[in-house]
Parts: structure tokens; sequence; C-alpha cells
């Protein structure tokens, strides 16, 4: 059985059909990408399946158990855990309150603690900036934090949403290694990116997403060897 | 930046200031001040309403110059202060030559008179116009030369000894009245015949008063960063009660009603109302950042619920005691706050800001149509609402009520204080930060929001009820949305999300007007002022919040992008 099970969903967005039957499955311990074009449909897939938004039809399971049913502030307690698009720090926090803030499902200060540190660990320069104001730090620190912020709810199912977006491309390398990092670590991860050469060489599997439908699903590396997918996110002739 | 730019850009500055000084003798705000008299003899309020213009602008334009350019600030000060002469000098000379009164009606001879220090002479009245405030310009600029210390000490000493002089007639009675009262009613009047002359301060107590607070003021600033910090946080210092700093605190606090006397006391109550109300909406917009425009709804609410409950005349229905009463006026205005949370709760920003306003409208034209006439009284309120008593004491006097509004207050900020830090403080701040984030770390927004609402409505209710109770009867009039306006502007200047801010807010905002009655007419127009100079040079209020601040200075230079431990 599937960890993730997204079944035909379709959301709306008013009389807008975002998404028109998507289905795609995460196994445990995977990295699995989406991939699409601006306007896809990525990001209602992600906010669909985190709880934000509810589909009109289709079933999303988590091991099995129903998800729709719940609201989103209750699948933190199953074990998911979002970076958001935009990465959507607390900017008048600083970085400390923010990691203490992701952790707020959590009671046990000894282990949110230990969490702090395997965040420094990741990201040595969330340490040396803990005490800066999170509106302040660079974008790709921001991500860093975003990402950060989502392990401190010590998350099963890692989504996250274009973590390369904006940032210079030495340090979108540095985000896919630290993404690889913390799947190695026993966290599955469902991966949103234009990116979609980076996000399709560290992928297990990708889907392709193209106005609110998968028009594509394969490994990783047989997508980026299709030549449709060369083409249109390539950008290859 | 050359020298020559600079001496431009003061001069355009020195026209800005011209106009505003202009502007502020024309309207008639500066003779209608100039009734207050500052230092007996020597300055009224109306001509520092004048002088301050130059006077700061000059302080802001020399602040932040370069290097090499500081030493020649005084010099850009005198040219501020001179300029803005200009115009006033112009409205001086044409007095003379036509009348001017056909075009400015408040041009009056008295205005004149103000301007040129009583001057004969037009000509040598608008020199010495020209050179004094070229002079307190360049004195004014001259301040940043001084050290931070010294400059900050003198600015001490001038503000109280402005807020003595304008004071000057309330302090008079009670100076009378406590020394009377202590020393005999023949010393009291000597002490005060020392201090004051007709409504102001005399000449050398002012000096006096003006050396005090200077010193005083020298002595109470911090040196260093550890001293700042000890101060910032005076009550518990690492988890421990400054008893040093609480007990004199709270003996002042219980003896205030006797060294303020009535009238003072009665104003102290009205802040303190504001106060309540101030924290209430704070929590909601401040602490969870939902706009709330109708919040005079859940003081209504109290109010109202007080009087039905109560009132000995024909509306009351159970003639309840306050103190039976006050706790069911807390529940239903927090009740209320449910109500209104529900459906605004998919709402944001302008959305949640229109609504609400028309909530508050909705229940103030409920309190007078006609429908609930026969329950709450329509237009004509409710009569014979009894104060509060305790066995045979009334809290009839404002001394006494005091009491009541201060125990209000002080449970007011415990509770402010506590939710602030508590784990419903850290939701309510992920919350007002990002709405989609806070969801999907598991917090619950519907019951975030709700809270939110019911707890500042609860605050809005107490003062309410304490305000029926205060008052003996109630109208609906009394519950517009100017109110609602006035509580979200005194947390604005205060500083969003501060608690110390609302109390500084309530003072500045409720307080000071109530002290500068004559003026009433020019109460909006004053606020209005404030609120724009505020917003552009304060931003993030008197007293601001920790955060707020940060969002604030965030890009300047100078403020190290560092959050506290
Ligand atoms: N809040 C919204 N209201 C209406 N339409 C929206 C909203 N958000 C996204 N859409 C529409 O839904 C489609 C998918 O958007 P999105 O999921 O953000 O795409 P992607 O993340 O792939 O760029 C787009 O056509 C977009 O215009
Ligand atoms: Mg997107």
């Amino acid at each position: 059985m599937p960890m993730l099970e997204v079944n035909d969903i379709h959301t709306y967005y008013g009389n807008i059909h975002a998404l028109k039957g998507i289905s795609l499955h995460v196994d445990e311990g995977e990295i699995v990408s989406l991939i699409g074009a601006n306007g896809a449909g990525k990001t209602t897939t992600l906010r669909t399946i985190a709880g934000l938004l509810t589909p009109r039809q289709g079933e999303i399971t988590l091991n099995g158990e129903d998800l729709i049913k719940y609201p989103a502030h209750d699948l933190v307690y199953k074990g998911i855990a979002m970076v958001p698009e935009g990465r959507g720090v607390f900017a008048r926090l600083s970085v400390m309150e923010n990691l203490e803030m992701g952790a707020f499902s959590r009671s046990d200060k000894g282990e949110i603690d230990a969490n702090i540190q395997m965040v420094f660990e990741l990201f040595p320069r969330m340490e040396e900036r803990q005490k800066q104001v999170a509106g302040t730090l660079s974008g790709g620190e921001q991500q860093m934090l975003a990402t950060g912020r989502a392990l401190m709810a010590v998350p099963k199912l890692l989504l996250m949403d274009e973590p390369s977006m904006g940032l210079a491309p030495i340090l979108v390398e540095g985000i896919f290694d630290t993404i690889e990092k913390i799947n190695k670590e026993g966290v599955t991860i469902l991966l949103v990116e234009q990116n979609a050469l980076m996000a399709l060489s560290i992928a297990d599997r990708g889907y392709v997403l193209q106005t609110g439908e998968i028009v594509l699903h394969d490994k990783g590396e047989e997508l980026k060897k299709n030549e449709m997918v060369q083409k249109a996110y390539l950008g290859m002739e | 930046m050359n020298i020559k730019k600079t001496y431009r850009d003061a001069w355009n500055t020195g026209w800005t200031a011209g106009i505003v000084a202009l502007s502020i003798s024309a309207l008639g705000l500066a003779e209608l001040f100039a009734k207050r008299n500052i230092v007996s003899g020597v300055i009224t309020m109306g001509q520092v309403m004048v002088f301050i213009v130059p006077i700061v602008m000059a302080y802001n334009f020399t602040k932040n110059l370069s290097m090499e350019q500081r030493k020649t600030g005084p010099l850009f000060g005198a040219v501020i202060g001179a300029t803005t002469a200009i115009p006033l000098v112009l409205l001086i000379i044409a007095s003379t030559l036509f009348n001017i009164r056909d075009i400015f009606v408040n041009v009056s001879p008295s205005l004149i008179e103000l301007l040129t220090f009583g001057q004969e002479n037009a000509y040598l009245g608008g020199l010495l116009l020209l050179v004094s405030m070229a002079l307190l310009s360049y004195l004014s600029a001259y301040t940043h030369q001084l050290p931070e210390k010294i400059k900050r000490s003198l600015f001490t000493g001038l503000i109280t000894i402005l807020l003595v002089g304008m004071f000057s007639e309330i302090l008079t009675e009670r100076i009378r009245s406590i020394f009377g009262a202590i020393f005999g009613s023949s010393v009291g009047s000597a002490i005060v015949r020392f201090l004051f002359k007709s409504k102001a301060i005399q000449s050398i107590p002012a000096i006096v008063v003006f050396a005090i607070a200077t010193y005083v003021g020298y002595r109470k600033i911090p040196k260093t960063e550890e001293e700042k910090n000890k101060s910032k946080r005076a009550f518990i210092v690492d988890g421990k009660v400054q008893w040093k700093t609480v007990i004199p605190l709270a003996v002042l606090l219980l003896i205030l009603p006797l060294l303020l006397g009535t009238y003072l006391s009665e104003v102290t109550n009205n802040v303190g109302i504001y106060i309540l109300m101030g924290l209430g909406l704070n929590i909601v917009v401040g602490f969870a950042g939902l706009l709330d425009l109708g919040y005079v709804a859940f003081f209504a609410i109290g109010a109202y619920t007080m009087a039905v409950l109560t009132s000995t005349g024909p509306l009351g229905l159970f003639g309840m005691s306050f103190w039976l009463a006050l706790p069911i006026c807390v529940i239903v205005a927090a009740l209320a706050g449910v109500m209104l949370g529900i459906p605004v709760l998919r709402m944001r920003g302008d959305y949640l800001a229109i609504v609400t306003l028309g909530f508050g409208e909705i229940i103030s034209r409920l309190a007078i149509s006609d429908m609930l006439k026969p329950y709450v009284g329509g237009a004509q309120g409710i009569l014979q609402i009894p104060k509060p008593s305790i066995g045979s004491l009334v809290f009839t006097k404002p001394e006494v009520l005091y009491y009541v509004v201060l125990a209000g207050v002080l449970l007011a900020l415990f509770v402010s204080w506590r939710l602030r830090d508590s784990r419903l403080g850290r939701q309510w701040m992920a919350m007002r930060e990002d709405e989609d984030v806070a969801e999907a770390m598991g917090i619950n927004l519907m019951k975030t929001k709700i809270l939110a609402f019911s707890i500042g409505a609860a605050f809005s209710g107490l003062a309410g009820a304490i305000f029926a109770s205060k008052l003996t009867s109630i109208f609906p009039h009394s519950f517009n949305v100017l109110i609602s306006i006035n509580v979200l502007s005194l947390i604005i200047v205060g500083g969003i999300g501060s608690l110390p801010g609302v109390i500084v807010g309530a003072a500045v905002l409720i307080g000071l007007p109530e002290l500068l009655r004559e003026f009433a007419e020019y109460r909006l127009l004053m606020y209005g002022l404030l609120l724009i100079v505020m917003m552009l040079a304060k931003p993030e209020g008197f007293v601001p919040s920790e955060v707020h601040k940060r969002e604030l200075h965030a890009t300047d230079e100078d403020f190290v992008a560092e959050a506290g431990d």
C-alpha cells in the first residue's frame, strides 16, 4: 500500500476547474517530483493534499486512512508538513522563533531542542543567524528556514512547493542536495518544481502536470529522457 | 553631497515649515492656544505651536547629516528658521498695509501681537520674529552636537516645563488643596502664589523646575546596555518580581485619587475605560491581526446588559447589584464576540474591516430602534442605573469609582500579558503572520479567531458595564463608530500589540483632550494631525512592541537586525 494515495481529485476555485481528476501516489521513503509549467496546478495539488483546499470529488488517503475528512490543522498530527510556495517564513519573528513555531504540534521540550540541533546541523547558516529577523534573511536562507521549520514538526511526509524558485543557480544545487539528505533521514518527499531537470534528477519517480491533468508518469531518469519532457521542460530541441 | 545643495534643501524645508506655521496662524489655532500661558508673561501655548514647527524641522533636518556637514548643522537650522519666518513676516507686513481680515478672518490684531512679541512697529516685530526663529532653530540643530545624554536630559527638562506650564491651572488647584490639607490653607495659597501667576508658572520657578527635571532626566538615562535592558522589563527580571519597582508603583496607584482630586480622577476613569477597551482590541488587532472596526458594539452590549440587569427604573428587569451583573455583562459580550466571529471566519483584511464596521452599526441601530424600544428605551436610553456599592458605601465620587476601574484595568493587563506569552498567544501570532502556514502547523484557525474575538469582546463588555454604572444612564448615541475609531487610534499611537502602548495611547488620545477642553472644537483636527505626524515620525507607536519594531526598522542601517533572546 502506498503511503500517500491521491485518486481522481477535482479541485475548483469557484467556477474554475483547476484540477481535473488527478491521481498519484507516493511510496514510503521515496522522492516524487511533480513538474509542470506555471499555472499547471502544482500548488493547487499540494494545497489540496495539505487540506487547505477541499476537492469536490476524489479521494486522498495516507496509509489507507481517508485524509479529506480532517481539517488542515489536524494533518500535521498525521505526519504531513508543508514548505509553502514563496517560503512563507514569519517575517517579523527571529529564525529561532520560526523554528519553535514549527514545533507547535509537539510538546516535549527536550525533543524539540534536539530537533533544533538537527536543523542546525542540516543548515549551519541557521545556527549563525538564529537571532536574526527572518524577513531580513536572503532568499536562499529563507528557503532553509522554511524547510527547517517544516522539519520541526518531524513529518513522515514533506510537501515542498518550488523550493528553488527565485534562487541563484549555485544555491539551487545546495537546496536539492539538502532535499536528498532529508530523504535519506527517512522523510518521504513530494516535491513540486518548475526546475524539471534538478527535480527529476533526485526523484525516484515523477509526474508531469499540464492544465490540471497528469499527462506523464515514469521513473525520474526515464522522464528526463522523454522527448516531450525534454522539449517542454528541459529546453532541449 | 555638497554644502550648497544642503543649503538649498534647508531653504526648501524652511518654506514647508513656513507654510505650516502660516496655516497654524491663519487657521486661528495659534491665537486660540495663546489663551493658555506656559510661562507667565513669557510664552503662551500659541507661540509654542508656531515656533515648534521650525524647531522640529531643523532638528529632523540636521539629524542625519553626513559627517563632514555635521559641523555646519546649526547654520542649516538657522536657515530653516529664518525661511520659516518669511511667510509670517509677509503676513505681518500685509496686515499693516491693507485689511487682510477680508481674506483671513483669523488674522486678528492679537495674532499679530503674538507673532511680533507685542512690537508696535510691524517691521521691527517681523525682524524680531525672524531673528528669534533663526536663533531657536540654530539651537535646536545645535543639540545634535551635544553628547546624547545631555541632549536627552535637556529634552526631558523642556517637555516637563511645557507640560507644567500647559496644565498650570490644574496644578494650581491640586497644589493648593494637597498642601492646604497638610499644612493649612494659608501655606497652600502661599506656595501657589509663589509658583503660579494667572494660570501659568512664574519665570523663576520655571527655571528651577527645568533645572530639576533636566537633572533627574540626566540621572535616569541608562548608561550601559545592561541597565537599558533592565529598565525595559522593570517589573520582572529573570522571573523574579522586582519589588523595588512594584511596591512604590502599587502605593502610587492606591493613593492616586487623593493626589488627583475629583476632576482629574474623573479624567483618569475615562482614560481607564478606554485602556480596558484598548487592551481588548489589542488582542483582536494587535495579537491576532484581525482588523475590527465595529468594536464599539461590545462596549454597547456590556453597557446595555448592565443597564437592563441593574436599573431601578421601568426598563430594569432584575434590579441586580453591580457586582452580580458585572460577570454576566462580560459573558454576554464574550458570546456576542463569538457570534461575530463565526460569520467572519473566512474573511481577511479589508473585507473583515467592512463586515465588522457593519456589525457595529447594526448594534447601534438596534439600540436606537423602535423594535427594541420596549427593552432598551430607544433614543431615551436607560436611566436610573445604580452606581457600584459595597454595603452602605456607594461608589459615587470619581475618586472611589477609580478603584473599580483600576481593578478592571489591572485584571485586563494581567490577562493580556499572560495570554501574549501563552500557547494561545503564539497561535495568534502565527495566524497574524500567515494563516495558511499556521494551519499547516496544526493551528485551528477557527478556534483561534473566535477566541480572539470573544476575549477582546469580553474586555470591552467589562468597560461598557463600568461605563454604564458610572454614568447611571446610557443613551444610544454614546455608542457610535467614533468610539471604535478612537480605540483603534489609541492602539496605533501607543504601538500595535504593545501593552504599555495601550496605556500611553489612551493617556495621549483620551486624557490630553479632556485636559484641553477649551480647544474641544479642534479636537478632531488635532487628532488627525497627531496621527499623521505619528505615522511619519514614529509609525511603530510610542511604546512599540518588540515584533512590530523589528518590522519597521528591519531596513534601517543602524538597526541591527537581531531579535533579543
Ligand atoms: N486563489 C485562486 N483563485 C482562482 N484561481 C486560482 C487561484 N489560485 C490558482 N488559481 C488558478 O488555478 C490554476 C492552477 O494554479 P496553481 O496551482 O497555482 O499553478 P502552479 O502552482 O502550477 O503554477 C491556474 O490557472 C491559476 O490561475
Ligand atoms: Mg505554484
